[in-house]
């Protein structure tokens, strides 16, 4: 699905992607792991072809990224920070980016019922608070029916309940046989959804396999530890 | 980009400082019509206020807009819709917004006046057309600059700069070049930099349409003299054409490069 071969990228000095060769199979969640500025978003970002690598190729399907934008159509992308033009109202937001991707299968009124978004219809989103405009947010993303999901942070701003649906529906895009790619600093949610993690450190893919082989490969019993394990490991 | 156009310029409309702009304009135009009751004197008034303020709120607006919009600028970079597109009608949608709130705010006192029947219409016409490319021009240039600042408080700073330097500090330096090096024949060098900064340059064509000589200055003169009423307004129109595409393409290469 996913195809990185020898992914860099740099901002000015700072090395942030430094050779990362990824395929990532179509079908199942993954999770993208790592510490801040290990290069989670900007990997993504490449990915959706809104950073520019330095060299490197990504292709999607087997076509390559480069100087196409039409790929995006099979894309739906939760960024991490929400915020939209304050004077549009929730319904008009919804139609916009309906009328910009020329989507017709949308299950947006679906979504709006299951995070209980109805009241907000006709606010406008300078009104919202951070919680409501994250579950707008997972609306426009996951309203349209692409092979590929792109989620960052999800969880952000979450009450418990949403955090639950949102799990579900999740789960439910997965059998649906779509490929996920998650980012997530929330372990227990990682542990609970991907089927397989990426761990970025440094600018290089540190591991890739499922939770059980990072636990095999750290040698320790649960997740958390693993992961900290790792990290001690390099910091030390 | 017609669609990205579209919603910014909903979004703009929907704003209270449109509206501010609009009715500010509005206000203006009433007072010096119908307090003033001297068409021509009123057209000069609102040169000079639209020569300083358009540029002003042009520049202010499209540094505002950009940095406002940068997150859902992300959400749409991941839609599939073209990069050029997108920053291309960012711009437009501003640009238009802002022009219409000049146009229809001075535009209307004027209609009520009875421009229509008077002979001053196409001064006045000239001044919205001017006043329009000056908000294009300033908006894109803002758009230039915001776009190659990620500091929001530098991309402020330099685009009031920007102004400061068109509007007050250029004509400035303009003058005292001119004082410093009076023996040499200057008329050359004079009509370029009068090209050079889009403010001058629509001050002496609005200036030329007026033909009031008294206003028009060294530069002015120079110009009349140089090139005639009528090609002088078609040159200074081209030069303001230039000055619109050249920060447009501009904003389209920066896009096309910028990691965000």
């Amino acid at each position: 699905m996913i195809e990185v071969k020898e992914l860099y990228k740099k901002f000015g000095k700072n090395e942030v992607l430094k050779g990362i060769d990824l395929s990532i199979e179509r079908g199942g969640i993954f999770s993208v792991l790592g510490p801040n500025g290990s290069g989670k978003t900007t990997l993504i970002k490449c990915i959706l072809g809104m950073v520019l690598q330095d060299s490197g190729n990504i292709s999607i399907d087997g076509k390559p990224l480069k100087n196409n934008f039409k790929y995006r159509n099979e894309i739906d992308y939760l960024p991490q920070i929400a915020n939209f033009p304050g004077n549009l109202k929730v319904s008009e937001l919804i139609a916009m980016i309906k009328d910009l991707r020329d989507s017709k299968a949308t299950k947006d009124e679906e979504l709006i019922e299951l995070f209980k978004l109805q009241p907000f219809l006709n606010k406008k989103l300078a009104n919202l608070s951070g919680g409501t405009k994250q579950k707008v947010n997972l609306v426009l993303a996951f309203m349209f029916d692409s092979p590929l999901l792109i989620l960052d942070e999800p969880t952000n701003g979450l009450d418990p309940i949403s955090h639950l649906r949102l799990k579900n529906l999740i789960n439910s895009e997965k059998e649906k046989g779509k490929t996920i790619l998650i980012t997530s600093h929330i372990l227990s949610f990682v542990e609970e959804i991907s089927d397989e993690i990426v761990f970025l450190l440094e600018g290089k893919i540190y591991f890739k396999g499922s939770i059980s082989e990072l636990k095999k490969k750290t040698d320790q019993p649960d997740f958390e530890h693993a992961i900290a394990s790792i990290l001690s490991a390099s910091y030390a | 980009m017609l669609k990205i156009l579209k919603y910014s310029f909903y979004d703009l409309m929907r704003s209270r400082w449109s509206y501010v702009y609009f009715l500010f304009y509005l206000l203006l135009g009433v007072v010096l019509l119908f307090l003033n009751n001297d068409l021509s004197k009123a057209v000069i008034t609102l040169m000079n206020v639209i020569i300083i303020l358009v540029p002003l709120i042009g520049t202010i607006f499209g540094v505002m807009y950009y940095y406002n919009s940068r997150e859902f600028t992300e959400l749409l970079l991941a839609q599939p819709v073209k990069r050029s597109s997108i920053f291309l009608g960012q711009y437009f949608g501003v640009a238009t917004s802002l022009s219409m709130s000049l146009v229809i705010g001075l535009g209307m006192p004027f209609i009520f006046y009875g421009i229509f029947n008077s002979s001053a219409i196409w001064d006045f016409s000239l001044l919205l057309i001017t006043g329009a490319f000056l908000t294009f021009i300033f908006t894109a240039l803002a758009f230039v600059i915001a776009l190659s600042n990620e500091n929001r408080i530098k991309g402020f700073g330099y685009a009031i700069l920007l102004w400061l330097f068109m509007a007050v500090i250029y004509d400035g330096i303009f003058l005292m070049s001119l004082l410093y090096f009076e023996e040499y024949p200057l008329d050359k060098f004079s009509l370029l930099a009068t090209m050079l900064n889009p403010i001058d340059l629509s001050r002496v064509m609005i200036l030329l349409k007026l033909d009031i000589s008294a206003l028009l200055g060294y530069t002015g003169a120079v110009f009349q003299k140089f090139f005639g009423t009528s090609f002088g307004l078609l040159l200074s129109s081209a030069m303001l054409i230039v000055w619109v595409l050249v920060p447009t393409f501009f904003i389209w290469r920066i896009a096309k490069q910028k990691d965000f």
